[in-house]
């Protein structure tokens, strides 16, 4: 197994996932068939090779650093799940 | 022949000449619906009432001989494109009510286009897969056979199309996405050069290879939609500023002395025998319309698949990390911020989308990401140059768009490798941003669709739809329609 029970906790919490006990176990066999497969890659060498930056290149635009939307506070914070008049409303951060 | 079967041309001038009204129009595409979406599932929302409003100032704007190239045109709009005031939901309950604060760029042109959006389609869920069954609603079955899955992601989409459930439709193609689909429901889906059209509102999946395009009943509509969508958008600094060719006046010139090159890679042992030989076929009605065929080799395909499942996942652990349940989206009641955080993403997100979330933040941890993202981005630069060595000796190249015909609901979705390799013969174009085109070729025994892919040089969709179309008028595939039975 390229991932260990203890890895593959570490992991979710980075991504802050949950996982249930089947979906580790499952993670860990789908994972592992996965990052076997990638392994394809260490057949070539690629000491030389540049990696990949862009599909275009020559492609670096830059643009005048100015506000061009209009503010919309309502329209904003009408999908927010939790709301206080014009702020979004989050659990405690600090104990 | 009904309303609902025309293609974006035929109801385009059929609407200029008064034959029938755009309000017509649309009450016949929501009839269609009502008849067979019990059975197909291609759309998550309508948009009745407001695509009636739509098609009415359509035809407001045709009585008085105003134009635009998609006045009162019904499309269909895969579920992750944003439409203002829509629900945009992404086929994942994380987004389940999701209502867009503005349009996506391309959702803007085609509304000032004078297109009516009939609804929003079914997809895997943030376009995470090849067989819409990953959909967190329900799955959507192809209308050819409706065991089997329609092709993914944007398998609503082209269901809608195959099922004449709408005139034309929008997908977004990131591995295969609008390709795969299209081939699997026997209509034509063309991804364009990464940068050609905006991303701007389109929820972002894997933002190196992303891009929209149109899925439709022909050639011309193909080239009809591109040209309303395609363009330079201040707000996507990837799309380019290059002028946008008149795609649909390029199509009628001949063929002859087009190089096709046919990359021995992707005609082997995976490949379906049937799906090889109409595709072989096919490429022989083009050397007798003057192509000139060539045998060509591309040989870092063999490593594509696990390329794109490094760097995709990578960007979408990336993308996703968005969807923390505190401005928008769903939220858990958790004690805590962490585990406000741990459980909202838990509760709503789908297997296949907690398995790419974590695969790429494997790939990008301390101690990984040299063996795994830079070694992909590094075969990444050798599979462009792969391209760019066989397009010094053709103008064109010619493949299966997918190994397989459609297969059965339920037959991959318990193995995620094997789902993956199904992208096998797509994924290599969107790792080097090239445009490509699904078109049908043939059916197989089972009477299910087979689609041959083109691929282009960068900017070069007119030579790949010039081919297409040449190939479509030729043949009957296009025309033929599924006849929606169990």
């Amino acid at each position: 197994m390229k991932l260990s029970t203890e890895q593959l906790r570490q992991l979710a919490l980075l991504a802050r996932l949950r996982l249930t006990a089947e979906e580790e176990l499952a993670l860990a066999t789908e994972l592992d068939a996965i990052l076997g497969y990638m392994d394809k890659l260490n057949e070539l060498d690629t000491d030389h090779v540049e990696p990949f930056k862009h599909a275009i290149t020559g492609l670096n635009p830059l643009r005048k650093d100015r506000v061009t939307n209009r503010s919309d506070t309502e329209s904003l914070l009408a999908n927010a799940p939790d709301r206080d008049a014009t702020f979004f409303k989050v659990p405690k951060i600090i104990e | 022949m009904s309303l609902v079967q025309l293609t974006l041309h035929e109801a385009a001038e059929k609407l200029r000449k008064a034959e029938f009204t755009a309000v017509e129009l649309a009450e016949a595409v929501y009839e269609r619906i009502a008849e067979t979406e019990p059975r197909v599932g291609a759309y998550l929302t309508l948009a009745h009432d407001k695509a009636l409003e739509d098609a009415a100032r359509a035809d407001e704007m045709l009585k008085q001989n105003r134009r635009g190239p998609l006045l009162g045109i019904p499309l269909a709009i895969k579920d992750n494109f944003l439409t203002k005031d829509l629900r945009t939901t992404c086929a994942s309950k994380i987004l389940s009510d999701f209502i867009p604060p503005f349009d996506a760029t391309v959702i803007s042109k085609i509304r000032s286009a004078g297109a009516v959006i009939i609804g929003k389609t079914n997809l895997d869920e943030f376009a995470m897969g090849s067989s819409a069954e990953n959909s967190a609603f329900f799955p959507t079955h192809n209308p050819w056979n409706l065991e089997r899955i329609p092709g993914g992601s944007s398998g609503g989409s082209a269901a809608a199309v195959a099922a004449d459930e709408c005139t034309a439709a929008l997908g977004t193609d990131t591995g295969g996405s609008i390709r795969q689909p299209a081939a699997c429901c026997g209509v034509v889906g063309l991804k364009p050069t990464y940068g050609r059209v905006s991303r701007y509102g389109i929820v972002a999946f894997a933002s190196s290879m992303d891009q929209v395009g149109p899925i439709t009943k022909d050639v011309r509509d193909s080239a009809l939609l591109l040209e309303v969508i395609a363009g330079h958008d201040p707000a996507d600094s990837t799309s380019v500023n290059s002028t946008v060719p008149a795609y649909s006046d390029m199509l009628a010139g001949d063929i002859n002395r087009v190089r096709i090159g046919v990359p021995k890679e992707y005609f082997v042992s995976g490949v379906a025998v049937e799906v090889g030989d109409a595709v072989r076929k096919a490429i022989g009605e083009l050397e007798k319309q003057g192509a000139m065929i060539e045998d060509i080799s591309l040989p870092y395909t063999e490593y594509a698949v696990a390329v794109y499942y490094v760097v995709a996942t990578a960007e979408a652990s990336s993308n996703l990390a968005r969807y923390d349940g505190m401005r928008y989206g769903y939220r858990a009641n958790a004690r805590d911020l962490l585990n406000t955080y741990t459980l909202s993403r838990a509760e709503g997100f789908g297997a296949e989308v907690k398995r790419r979330i974590m695969l790429g933040t494997y790939v990008l941890s301390a101690g990984y990401y040299d063996a795994y993202y830079l070694k992909a981005q590094k075969v990444r630069s050798l599979i462009k140059q792969d391209f760019e060595a066989a397009f010094r000796r053709c103008d064109v190249i010619a493949t299966p768009t997918a190994p397989t015909t459609a297969f059965r609901l339920g037959e991959k979705i318990k193995d995620p490798l094997q789902m993956y390799l199904s992208d096998v013969c797509t994924i290599s174009i969107n790792l080097a941003g090239l445009p490509a085109l699904s078109l049908p070729c043939g059916f197989d025994r089972d009477g299910l669709p087979i689609g041959m892919q083109l691929i282009g040089k960068h900017f070069d969709e007119a030579t790949i739809l010039r081919v297409a179309h040449s190939y479509e008028q030729s043949t009957p595939w296009h025309r033929l329609k599924p006849k929606l039975q169990d």
